[in-house]
C-alpha cells in the first residue's frame, strides 16, 4: 500500500495500540497533525509542551502503558526536555515524537531548528533522527519496544518535515509492519536480561534463611514489574518487614502489619532505622539513591545485601551487593519463593525473627508520624489537610504531587493501599509535575478519582494545564497547600542557613488562586480554618464535570519531619521536636 | 612485548551498529563524567552494518567498570571488551613531517630505515614519513626525530585485537 510518512506515523501509533496522545502542533510537525483528524486516537491539546510530557508520564504511571507526546521542533522540543529527563530518572515508558526541519535544512540554523537528538541524548533511553520515510514503521516499533521492555524509559523520535509532508516526494513509502522477529533482529545490541540467574536466586534464598534481622527494600521496579502481589507473598511467607521507597509507595499496602512505610531523608523513623540495623537488606527494584542511603559510608553497616534489578548497571553502582541478581523483579521474587519452599521441604526452617519484629514495633510505637494541630485561629496544618483528603477520598483514589514539602507530606500521610495510586517526580524532583501528571493519570484511568496535591510554588509553574483539563473535560482535583513560600527551601534555610531566608517568599495572596482557577474554568474554593477542610473536600469530591481547585492556607513554619540532614548518616534521624528525648 | 603506555590507560574495543550518532553516544558517556579519551579509532568491520571503536581512555579501573556498564546500555552497542595490552596485538599509523635540510636528510632516512618506516613525500627542506607499528615504537621514532624539528604529526590512535592462542588446546 502506497502511503506517506505522516499517515504512516499515525498509523504506526494506532498499530502500537495508542489510544491517547498529548501534544501541541507547530510548523515542522503540521503534516503529522493532519491525519490525526481521521484517526481514532484521542489527541489532548496542551497549553505548554512540558505539560504534554508530564501528562504522558502520569498516563504511563497510572496505566502501565507507554505515554505518548507529539510536539513540534525547536522550542517545543526543548520544552519537553524536562519531562524526558524526569521519565528517564524514574524509568517511565514514554515515546515522544518531535518535528524537525526538513532533512536538507538540518544544521543551517533554520527557523525553529534545534539539535533535538543531541540535546536529548543524555535524557532518553534511546533517540533517533528518522532519515527516510520508509524507516518510520520500523523505528516506531523499535521505540515502543525499547521504551517498554527491560528498564523502561523515554524514547524520542525526531521527524524531519520532508519525510512526513505528502506534498514532498521524500515522504512516499510502501506501508509495512515489521514482525517482532524483525524488530529484534534490527536491535542486535538490545537484549535485556529478564530471568534472574538460578544460582544467584538460590544464594538469595539461602541468605534469607539465615537472616535474623531482614528488611525488604522495595523500589519503583516492583511497580514496573507488576510484582506487588509477589512482593506481598514473599514478605508474608518470611515475615519480613517491608519499606517502600518514594517511587514504590503503594507497592505494599501501608496498613499491612509488615509495612514500615517510606525510608530515606524524610522517611519515618522505623523505616530508616530498621534499614540501618538490619543484617540482610533485600533490595528489589531499588537503586540506593542518595536520598535513601544518606551518608554512604554509614549506611546499613551490618547488612549483607541482595540486590535484584533489571538494569545491570545498578548492581554495585552505589553499594556492592553480596548477591547481585539481574532480571525482572517479579520473576526473581517468584524464583526466590520457589527456592525457599524447596529449602522448607528439605526441613530447613525459617529463622525465628520475633525479637527483630518486636524491636521494630517498639520503634513504631515510640516514633509514629506526628504533628501538632493548629491553635484556634491559626493557619492550617498541611498534615491535617492531607489526613482529611485521604479519609474523604475513595480507597483507590490516585494522588499526584509536585516536589517539595507537600510531596513528602503526601507520601507520609496518604495511606496507600493499592499499587499505581501514587504519581510523583522522584529522581529529578521536577516542580510543577503534579497538575499535568494528574491530568494524564485521569485520562488513563477515567474511572478513578484523581487528586493533585501541589505547593503554591509548584502550582505556578504548570497551572495553565488546568485550561487543558477544563477544555478536554478531564475532571481532576487540585489541593494547593499554600504556605506562601518555597517551603522545602525555606526549611533548609531555617535549619541549616541560620534562618537567613534568601528569595523564598512567594506571598499567600498573589496570585489570587481562586480567581485564577475560576478563570481557567475550575470550581475553586479557599479554605482557611480546620472546620472548613472536611466540607470543602466533600464538595470537591462531589464535582465530576470540571476540575476543582482547593486552596488551603497552611502554616509556613511547619517543617517536614523526620529528617536526616544532608551529609549525615541515617543514624542521625531528627524526629519531630515533640518526640525528642528529654535532655 | 608491548609495555602499557600509562598505568591508568585502558583500551576498550567496542563493537557497535554502524549508524549515525553512535560515536557521539559513546563519547558523551565519557565526557559526562569528565574522563578524557586519549585516543579513538573507528572503522567498519568485515560486516558493513557494524563498526569497531577502539578507545584508549585515561581513568581508574573502578569508575571504568561503571562506564562500561553504561556503554552496554546504549541500544546500538553490541559488544565491549577491554583489551589488556599484554594480551592483545596493537597497531597505530603515524604520518610525520620533519625539517630535513640537505645535510640532515640521510641521517633521518637512516633512522627511518631502522624503524622500517616509509618516505611519503619529499620537499626542499622537509620530508614526510610514515610508520605503522606498536604505539610505543611510534613514540620512539617521534622522540628521535624531535631534535631535527618536527613540523606536523598526525597519528590515527591505536587499533587492537585480542592475541590468539598459540598452542592447541
Amino acid at each position: 500500500m502506497k502511503t506517506n510518512g505522516g499517515a504512516a506515523l499515525i498509523k504506526a501509533l494506532e498499530m502500537e495500540g495508542v489510544e491517547t496522545v498529548f501534544g501541541l502542533p507547530g510548523g515542522a510537525i503540521l503534516p503529522v497533525y493532519d491525519p490525526i483528524i481521521e484517526s481514532p486516537i484521542r489527541h489532548i491539546l496542551v497549553r505548554h509542551e512540558q505539560g504534554a510530557g508530564h501528562m504522558a508520564q502520569g498516563y504511563a504511571q497510572s496505566t502501565g502503558r507507554p505515554g505518548v507526546a507529539i510536539v513540534t521542533s525547536g522550542p517545543a522540543a526543548t520544552n519537553i526536555v524536562t519531562p524526558l529527563c524526569d521519565a528517564y530518572m524514574d524509568s517511565i515508558p514514554m515515546v515522544v515524537i518531535t518535528g524537525q526541519v526538513a532533512y536538507s535544512a538540518i544544521g543551517t540554523d533554520a527557523f525553529q531548528e534545534a539539535d533535538t537528538v543531541g540535546i536529548t541524548r543524555g535524557v532518553t533511553k534511546h533517540n533517533e533522527l528518522i532519515a527516510r520515510a520508509e524507516d518510520i514503521p520500523l523505528l516506531v516499533r523499535q521505540a515502543f519496544h525499547i521504551a517498554t521492555t527491560g528498564r523502561p524509559g523515554p524514547v524520542l523520535l525526531d521527524v524531519p518535515k520532508n519525510i512526513v509532508d505528502p506534498n514532498n516526494p521524500d515522504s512516499a513509502l510502501d506501508w509495512y509492519w515489521p514482525t517482532d522477529e524483525e524488530v529484534a533482529a534490527s536491535l542486535p545490541g538490545y537484549k535485556p536480561t529478564i530471568k534472574g540467574h538460578p544460582r544467584k536466586i538460590k544464594q538469595a534464598a539461602q541468605m534469607i534463611m539465615e537472616a535474623e534481622r531482614p528488611v525488604i527494600y522495595a523500589g519503583g521496579g516492583i511497580l514496573k514489574a507488576r510484582a506487588a502481589e509477589e512482593l506481598r507473598e514473599l514478605a508474608e511467607m518470611t515475615n519480613t518487614p517491608v519499606v517502600t521507597t518514594l517511587m514504590a509507595r503503594g507497592a505494599f499496602p501501608d496498613d499491612h502489619p509488615l509495612c514500615l512505610g517510606m525510608p530515606g531523608m524524610h522517611g519515618n523513623y522505623t523505616a530508616v532505622t530498621s534499614m540501618q540495623q538490619c543484617d540482610l537488606l533485600i533490595a528489589l527494584g531499588s537503586r540506593f539513591d542518595d536520598r535513601i542511603t544518606g551518608r554512604l559510608d554509614g549506611f546499613a553497616p551490618d547488612a549483607k545485601v541482595i540486590h535484584a534489578d533489571i538494569d545491570p548497571a545498578e548492581l554495585g553502582k552505589v553499594r556492592v551487593p553480596e548477591v547481585p541478581i539481574v532480571g525482572d523483579a517479579r520473576l526473581i521474587i517468584v524464583g526466590i519463593i520457589k527456592e525457599l519452599r524447596k529449602l522448607q521441604d528439605r526441613g530447613t526452617e525459617l529463622p525465628d525473627i520475633t525479637d527483630w519484629r518486636s524491636t521494630v514495633s517498639g520503634w513504631q510505637e515510640r516514633y509514629p508520624l506526628t504533628y501538632e494541630q493548629s491553635e484556634p485561629g491559626g493557619l492550617l496544618k498541611p498534615q491535617y489537610v492531607l489526613e482529611q483528603l485521604r479519609e474523604r477520598a475513595p480507597e483507590d483514589c490516585i494522588v499526584a504531587s509536585g516536589v517539595g514539602q507537600h510531596q513528602m507530606w503526601t507520601s507520609q500521610y496518604w495511606k496507600f493501599r493499592h499499587p499505581y495510586t501514587w504519581i510523583n517526580s522522584g529522581g529529578l524532583g521536577t516542580m510543577g509535575f503534579a497538575v499535568p501528571a494528574a491530568i494524564g493519570a485521569k485520562v488513563g484511568r477515567p474511572d478513578r478519582m484523581v487528586w493533585a496535591v501541589d505547593g503554591d510554588g509548584c502550582f505556578q509553574m504548570t497551572a495553565q494545564e488546568l485550561v487543558t483539563a477544563t477544555t478536554e473535560r478531564i475532571p481532576v482535583k487540585v489541593a494547593i497547600l499554600n504556605n506562601a513560600y518555597l517551603g522545602m527551601v525555606r526549611q533548609w534555610q531555617e535549619m541549616f542557613y541560620e534562618e537567613r531566608y534568601s528569595e523564598v517568599y512567594l506571598s499567600p495572596d498573589l496570585p489570587d488562586y481562586v480567581k485564577w482557577a475560576e478563570a481557567m474554568g475550575c470550581l475553586a474554593l479557599r479554605v482557611e480554618s480546620p472546620e472548613e477542610v472536611g466540607p470543602a473536600i466533600d464538595k470537591a469530591n462531589a464535582v465530576n464535570d470540571r476540575p476543582v481547585v482547593l486552596e488551603f492556607r497552611t502554616d509556613s513554619s511547619e517543617k517536614v519531619f523526620p529528617m536526616v540532614p544532608s551529609g549525615l548518616s541515617n543514624d542521625h534521624v531528627m524526629v519531630d521536636p515533640s518526640q525528642e528525648d528529654p535532655k | 612485548m608491548t609495555k602499557p603506555t600509562h598505568p591508568r590507560h585502558h583500551v576498550l574495543s567496542v563493537l557497535v551498529q554502524n549508524r549515525s550518532g553512535v560515536l557521539a553516544r559513546v563519547a558523551s558517556l565519557f565526557a559526562r563524567r569528565g574522563y578524557n579519551i586519549y585516543s579513538l579509532a573507528v572503522a567498519p568491520t568485515d560486516d558493513e552494518s557494524l563498526s569497531r571503536i577502539t578507545i584508549v581512555v585515561d581513568v581508574e579501573t573502578a569508575p571504568l567498570e561503571q562506564v562500561v556498564k553504561q556503554l552496554h546500555k546504549l541500544i546500538n552497542v553490541i559488544k565491549i571488551s577491554e583489551l589488556d595490552p599484554l594480551d592483545s596485538v596493537e597497531r597505530e599509523l603515524m604520518l610525520l613531517t620533519v625539517k630535513a635540510a640537505a645535510g640532515k636528510r640521510s641521517e633521518i632516512l637512516e633512522l627511518l630505515g631502522l624503524f622500517e618506516g616509509n618516505v611519503l613525500d619529499v620537499g626542499h627542506d622537509e620530508i614526510t614519513v610514515s610508520m605503522d607499528d606498536e604505539p610505543e615504537r611510534l613514540d620512539d621514532l617521534e622522540n628521535l626525530l624531535m631534535p631535527y624539528g618536527i613540523i606536523d604529526v598526525q597519528r590515527t590512535g591505536r587499533v587492537a585485537l585480542p592475541r590468539l592462542e598459540h598452542t592447541r588446546p
